[in-house]
């Protein structure tokens, strides 16, 4: 074990100078190469136009004849995002779908978590393994599954016909409702996990404190408990919220027409238009529109690595 | 905490688990229905398994699933050990903010921008120098990127609870610091790793959105397969296939969970030994 010492001085120079950059090296790049840049192209392909050709749309950089570089950026994608007001209506939509949906979510999970954290230790294991569970299970399949529950001939409306509480099926694929049902049943989990993460580590005697002071549960919940949880709803707020926005499987499954979401319309002007630039520069106006609770998440995260 | 929680926090976390079990406890009982009819029980039947057996489509697009998880799990699990070592063991370098929030944003990044954008890149590289081509190539290593951000992040909360004293003892002794990471960090964080290949592996079978960007003409994945089926509506083989799926997928999580608190039950018994 000792050779490294003697026997190789420049290679063990070497690797204890620039040791440190083969750890680092490889993950820096592939992720910068694979998931960065991708955002510069998809950036630079905002500003050209549709075409006829593979790939189908136009450069925005050429060489003229006379070797100069030419730059011809094109805004009309994002005037037309501006002018159609299915991108309006669809952005305001998603924001409003996942706000509520987030909310939801906080009102299930927050007591879910708090129930959790208050049991014994043996029991918690458990209950967060079958909390994660579901979140390991297809996504997909777990949609399709609540599908069968919710069809006008699934299990709840045979259920409820059966016991005669109602006389014709109740409609609720294809509605707004569905699209909630779909989000809090896919998201709930990342919701109670952070939640229960804070709430574990609370410091019981500071509600023993409260309690001894003579105030009320409800009012030791508000003044103590609820601002010391604030990093878990932040943070399992924005787990819910940034992917519910962007959605695309649930309102496309469960959604009606009108569910025009975000993620809907931007598959179907990639797939069934075939409109890249204006897909590009969808998504890059998305982005923006996200830029605000991803650096809140991105903050709160860093912040709890670094610690 | 200690103190008993009170009975409607406790319906509530029945209700709540209920909910999210129930629509799948659903899935696996229709599989074995021998009515197509969702709304008739028919008796028991195993014929839907059959059924998928004989499907040359749904089984190909599993193969190609399999292969593409793997590689993408195994790939990620490299990467990902390699960024977390990186976050955790070098306080200070170039690159290291950078590092930090390209491993986070794909946690909360849509997969659709995700898709859109990588298939982009793929697009304009192809243009460029000639590669990759659309197809197994291109999920990969888009898989790979996400389940990247997964492995970094659990990989990380173990490497920086594991005690760092261990490694300087081992280097004090003389092991270079390859070989006391290799003896010492590695054995430590080993149930860390079985659980992100795991997870990694799950996440990139299950994936469709950013898949479906990606791929190529003849590469359909299998949530690919299932989506379009899905979307044309209720067929009784796809029951058969979810309850399959799960039952693989539920198996894998508990033999990891277990690995994970058998380490962790060893660990406690050696620090034992080794303070009595």
């Amino acid at each position: 074990m000792e050779r490294t010492g003697g026997q190789r001085p420049s290679l063990g120079a070497f690797v204890a100078r620039y040791g440190r950059w083969l750890i680092i090296l490889p993950p820096l790049a592939f992720l910068a190469v694979f998931f960065l840049i991708p955002f510069g192209f998809a950036l630079k392909i905002s500003f050209a136009e549709a075409a006829l050709r593979i790939p189908p749309f136009t450069e925005v950089w050429t060489v003229t004849p006379d070797h100069h570089l030419h730059f011809a950026p094109s805004l009309a994608n994002y005037k037309y995002l501006l002018t159609d007001e299915v991108y309006a209506v669809s952005y305001f939509y998603s924001i409003r779908t996942a706000f509520f949906s987030t909310l939801i979510c906080l009102l299930i999970g927050y007591p879910m978590a708090y129930a959790m954290a208050r049991s014994s230790k043996a029991t918690q294991g458990i209950l967060m393994l079958v909390i994660i569970l579901p979140f390991w299970t297809s996504f997909l399949l777990r949609v399709y599954a609540l599908e069968g529950i919710i069809r006008d001939n699934g299990l709840l409306n045979t259920a409820l016909l059966w016991l005669g509480v109602i006389d014709h099926p109740l409609k609720i694929m294809r509605t707004t409702f569905a699209v909630y049902l779909g989000i809090v049943y896919s998201y709930l989990p990342f919701m109670v996990l952070p939640l229960y993460a804070t709430l574990e580590k609370l410091d019981l005697t500071l509600l023993e404190a409260a309690s001894d002071l003579g105030s009320r549960p409800w009012r030791a919940f508000v003044d103590v408990t609820l601002p010391l949880s604030m990093p878990g709803v932040i943070a399992g707020s924005m787990l819910v919220f940034i992917p519910a926005v962007g959605e695309y499987v649930i309102p496309a499954l469960l959604g009606g027409p009108d569910n025009l979401m975000i993620g809907r319309v931007l598959w179907d002007e990639f797939f069934a238009n075939h409109d890249w630039p204006v897909a590009a520069a969808v998504s890059i106006a998305f982005l923006v529109l996200l830029a605000g609770p991803i650096a809140l998440h991105q903050h709160y995260r860093v912040g709890q690595m670094e610690h | 905490m200690g103190t008993r929680p009170s009975t409607f926090l406790i319906s509530v976390l029945c209700l709540g688990i209920a909910f999210l079990y129930l629509p799948m406890a659903a899935l696996v009982g229709y599989s074995f229905n021998a009515s197509a009819l969702a709304s008739v029980w028919g008796g028991f039947s195993t014929q839907w398994y059959v059924a998928l057996l004989h499907n040359r489509q749904v089984l190909s697009a599993a193969g190609l699933s399999l292969e593409i998880a793997v590689l993408a799990s195994t790939g990620a699990l490299v990467l990902g050990t390699l960024a977390a070592t990186a976050l955790v063991r070098f306080r200070k370098f170039r690159g290291r903010l950078l590092l930090t929030g390209m491993v986070n944003a794909p946690l909360v990044m849509p997969e659709i921008i995700t898709g859109i954008t990588q298939l982009l890149l793929f697009v304009s590289m192809l243009q460029l120098i000639g590669w990759p081509a659309r197809g197994v190539t291109t999920v990969v290593l888009a898989h790979i990127a996400f389940c990247t951000a997964y492995v970094t992040v659990t990989v990380q909360s173990r490497l920086q609870s594991a005690d760092r004293s261990l490694e300087e003892a081992a280097m004090d002794l003389g092991a270079t610091p390859f070989r006391a990471f290799m003896d010492v960090t590695l054995p430590i964080i080993a149930p860390a790793l079985v659980s992100s290949w795991l997870l990694s592996f799950t996440l990139s079978l299950d994936d469709l959105v950013i898949s479906s960007f990606v791929s190529g003409p003849r590469s359909s994945t299998l949530p690919m397969v299932i989506y379009s089926k899905v979307k044309l509506g209720v067929s009784p083989d796809i029951n058969a296939l979810a309850t399959l799926i799960i039952a693989i997928v539920g198996s894998c999580v508990l033999v990891a969970g277990y690995l994970v608190r058998r380490g962790e039950r060893q660990r406690l018994a050696d620090a034992q030994l080794a303070a009595g």
